[in-house]
């Protein structure tokens, strides 16, 4: 997510570190070097102006000009007002007192409303909520469909008018759908706008008035730049949102859409997308993120992911082979998926402490593609290679090269790098971690 | 350029992929709708958005340039999506220029900015030939840009032009996305080639070719998933539809359009940067152009890997996309809004 920014800022402190005192300069440098690497990751430049400016009033108090650890007095600084720029701690969704509570969707054409409003739908019947959805997309060409297939997906009803031209008196029929049948939260589709189509923004503000809804949530693609200040601006002078979804967080976008929206608005991010998949939708937690981007890893996330993802009988299995120095090439194949269904590595390496900056050095850089040609490679292996790779000869490697569309050279290195994790493996057996470290 | 294009028609799509423009459609005396860019410009001052106008505004109407201009310059550029790398690189060149004496006002550095933008996208109109029979454009991109609306524009426009089309429904996982593109094959009157969600979008690429072939079409154009180029097995999945539609027929896809958003932020570079290491990617559809999205992240695809701008689009209209118009497309977001121009 917003892996890159992490490693900007420690670029520019780990400069600073190992200097002692910091010069007003010295400051300078850091301020700019936060700028940029705030402007590459979309944050709008008023709120990067906004936050460096803040930023440096704090850095340049006595604090951390007379202290002996400056650099970790700006880091400290620049968390607290990325967490404080984002809304401090995670807020949930507003629930009317008598039901049904209306929540009204918005956003741009594909910010991905349609999916959200399924995601969050799933959400709220996985809580013990009774919710129904509303498809009020009238002008995208089979986006009811769309919704009406996402509903049978997550077995959540869906209130369709085939052929009806008029999207509020859709929204209106949808609530007193769910009033009759007793559904407890009504979710409205709305179609996708672009900000400075007129027609469209009263349609949705027509919407609005017609079904005074409980709440109303702006869906924000993570990958906007610049425009998202403009896109929040537009839609809070004409609907007055109430939150915002963040979608498409999955990717490597690095969301400064988020910071962007927060500040400008003042309105809440509720939820993260970070998926295709229905299930795909996380609570938002400024803090968390603020680590993140400071590069002090985001370890509670990665905990949920690894709970959600990895099959606990099988760590244990490899756990154990691993204490004995048993670990298999098959069983490093095993662990490689593993890790890599819990996303793409460097997301999940940039989730861990002091890891986010190694991910990106040149010796460690964790390519994707270098991962599918271990894969491929062990997966040219046979069943006895892999369980001895004593026995990979020349005539095998050269085999095993053609086999995976690697080269010999290749096939050479992960065997010397198995074969010393491998020996890793036993001393950590043998004795754990400290006769490790004393070796 | 003034009459062409405020009523752009079909002579633009005609230089696009190389056609003349049938004869019935030439004599329609009736005048198209107000050219694509005169509404955006009219959008952007409309949409009273903060973020450039005041800046180039005060730029422009500056009788010096100074070391503030240079300033507020590169601040405009940052917030049309620019980049840091690109807008360095644009003032840096427009320095020069001022450093030789050849911009001296505001208003020369506008037209200047213009030239050097123009200059920088396409030196030359973009290019969709159709030499083949058919010739198969795959479309792709990352999920919400806006493809199978895209598809069913040029779908339309291609057949207005007297080519005949057939569009293959290779969005096989998004809920009802074969019927979005259904909806629009039926309105642009073109055969779909389609089978149910979750089939192999391998096997709807090579039957659309196949079918294209077989019916004697001259323009195949494949739809695809949206996925995040950072989800390795979907760009995995999007090297095998492009494998598999070159076993259908021999050099195809002829052309793979990327479509972006012009909302994006950054993340289009690597966008284009990963999608063109799965596919090669031939040229850019910019989508959602309304005037206060910027677009300007083409820039810094353009600067990193070259890859020009086939078409532009605005809205869900037949007639918001265009072939890419470099100085439109520059005087659309960086002129300083209205009365300076014709």
């Amino acid at each position: 997510m917003f892996d890159a920014l992490t490693d900007k800022l420690q670029g520019v402190f780990s400069g600073l570190r190992g200097r002692g005192k910091l010069t007003e300069s010295d400051i300078d440098k850091a301020m700019r070097a936060i700028r940029l690497s705030l402007l590459e990751a979309d944050v709008s430049l008023p709120v990067v102006k906004q936050l460096t400016t803040a930023i440096k009033e704090r850095a340049t108090g006595d604090e951390v000009m007379s202290s002996i650890t400056p650099d970790q007095q700006v880091v400290k600084i620049v968390s607290e007002e990325l967490t404080r720029l984002m809304g401090g701690t995670n807020v949930g969704l507003a629930m009317a007192p008598t039901p049904p509570t209306v929540i009204l969707m918005a956003g741009l054409q594909g910010s991905g409303k349609t999916t959200h409003t399924a995601k969050l739908a799933r959400l709220l019947a996985a809580e013990g909520r009774a919710p129904l959805m509303v498809a009020c997309d009238v002008h995208r060409p089979a986006a009811m469909e769309q919704l009406s297939v996402l509903g049978q997906q997550i077995d959540v009803p869906v209130h369709r008018e085939d052929g009806a031209t008029d999207p509020v008196a859709l929204a209106k029929a949808g609530i007193a759908a769910a009033k009759r049948s007793g559904r407890d939260v009504v979710l409205v589709d709305t179609a996708g706008r672009l900000t400075i189509d007129a027609e469209m923004m009263d349609e949705l503000v027509a919407i609005r008035d017609a079904v005074k809804p409980t709440s109303v949530i702006l869906v924000v693609d993570a990958m906007t730049g610049q425009t998202a200040v403009d896109v929040a601006v537009a839609f809070q002078d004409a609907v007055q949102f109430d939150g915002v979804i963040l979608s498409k967080l999955d990717g490597d976008a690095r969301g400064g859409a988020a910071l962007s929206v927060r500040a400008v608005t003042g309105k809440p991010i509720l939820f993260v997308g970070t998926g295709e998949k229905v299930d795909a939708l996380e609570a938002f937690h400024p803090d968390r993120m603020a680590s993140r981007i400071l590069g002090m890893g985001d370890v509670l996330s990665l905990i949920e992911k690894a709970q959600q993802n990895v099959d606990e009988a099988d760590a244990k299995r490899l756990e154990e082979k691993m204490r004995g120095g048993n670990l298999t090439l098959d069983d490093f194949l095993d662990q490689l998926r593993q890790v890599r269904k819990m996303g793409p590595i460097g997301q999940v390496m940039g989730m861990i402490p002091g890891l986010s900056q190694a991910a990106k050095m040149k010796d460690v850089q964790v390519d994707e593609r270098r991962i599918d040609r271990v894969e491929a490679i062990i997966s040219s292996m046979t069943l006895s290679e892999r369980s001895r790779p004593d026995i990979i000869n020349g005539s095998r490697r050269r085999r095993i090269a053609e086999g995976s569309g690697t080269t010999v050279q290749e096939v050479n290195q992960l065997l010397a790098q198995f074969k010393q994790m491998q020996k890793l493996m036993k001393r950590m057996g043998k004795g754990g971690l400290p006769s490790m470290l004393g070796a | 350029m003034t009459g062409g294009q405020d009523d752009p028609g079909l002579g633009p799509f005609a230089q696009l992929f190389g056609l003349t423009v049938p004869q019935a459609q030439e004599a329609d005396p009736e005048p198209r709708r107000r050219g694509l860019f005169r509404r955006l410009r009219e959008g952007i001052a409309a949409s009273q958005s903060q973020a450039i106008s005041p800046q180039l505004a005060g730029i422009y109407q500056s009788a010096l340039v100074s070391d503030d201009t240079w300033d507020d310059l590169e601040e405009a550029l940052v917030m049309a999506d620019c980049g840091m790398p690109a807008t360095m690189d644009i003032v840096e060149s427009l320095r020069a220029e001022a450093g030789e004496g050849r911009i001296t006002s505001g208003a020369a550095l506008g037209r200047a900015l213009t030239d050097e933008i123009t200059r920088r996208l396409a030196p030359e109109p973009a290019r969709i030939p159709l030499g083949d029979h058919p010739t198969v454009i795959l479309v792709v991109g990352v999920n919400g840009s806006g493809k199978t609306t895209t598809i069913g524009k040029l779908a339309h426009r291609l057949t207005e032009l007297g080519q005949k089309v057939v569009v293959g429904a290779g969005d096989t996982f998004r809920a009802a996305a074969v019927e979005q593109l259904a909806v629009w094959a039926d309105r642009a009157g073109v055969d779909i080639v389609r089978q149910s969600q979750g089939a192999d979008p391998g096997a709807v690429a090579f039957d659309a070719v196949a079918a294209g072939r077989a019916r004697g079409a001259d323009v195949v154009i494949i739809d695809t998933a949206g996925r995040l180029q950072t989800q390795h097995n979907l760009m995995e999945e999007l090297r095998k539809v492009h494998a598999v539609t070159g076993k259908a027929m021999e050099g195809a896809p002829h052309h793979v359009l990327l479509v972006i958003d012009s909302t994006t932020g950054q993340n289009g570079l690597s966008q284009a940067r990963l999608f063109s290491e799965a596919v090669p990617v031939t040229g850019l559809v910019l989508t959602k152009f309304d005037g206060v999205a910027r677009g300007g992240i083409v820039l810094a695809i353009e600067r990193e890997l070259g890859i020009p701008v086939a078409m532009i689009g605005v809205g869900e209209g037949l007639d918001d996309l265009q072939p890419f118009d470099a100085p439109a497309f520059a005087e659309a977001i960086f002129a300083p809004g209205s009365g300076t121009d014709a």
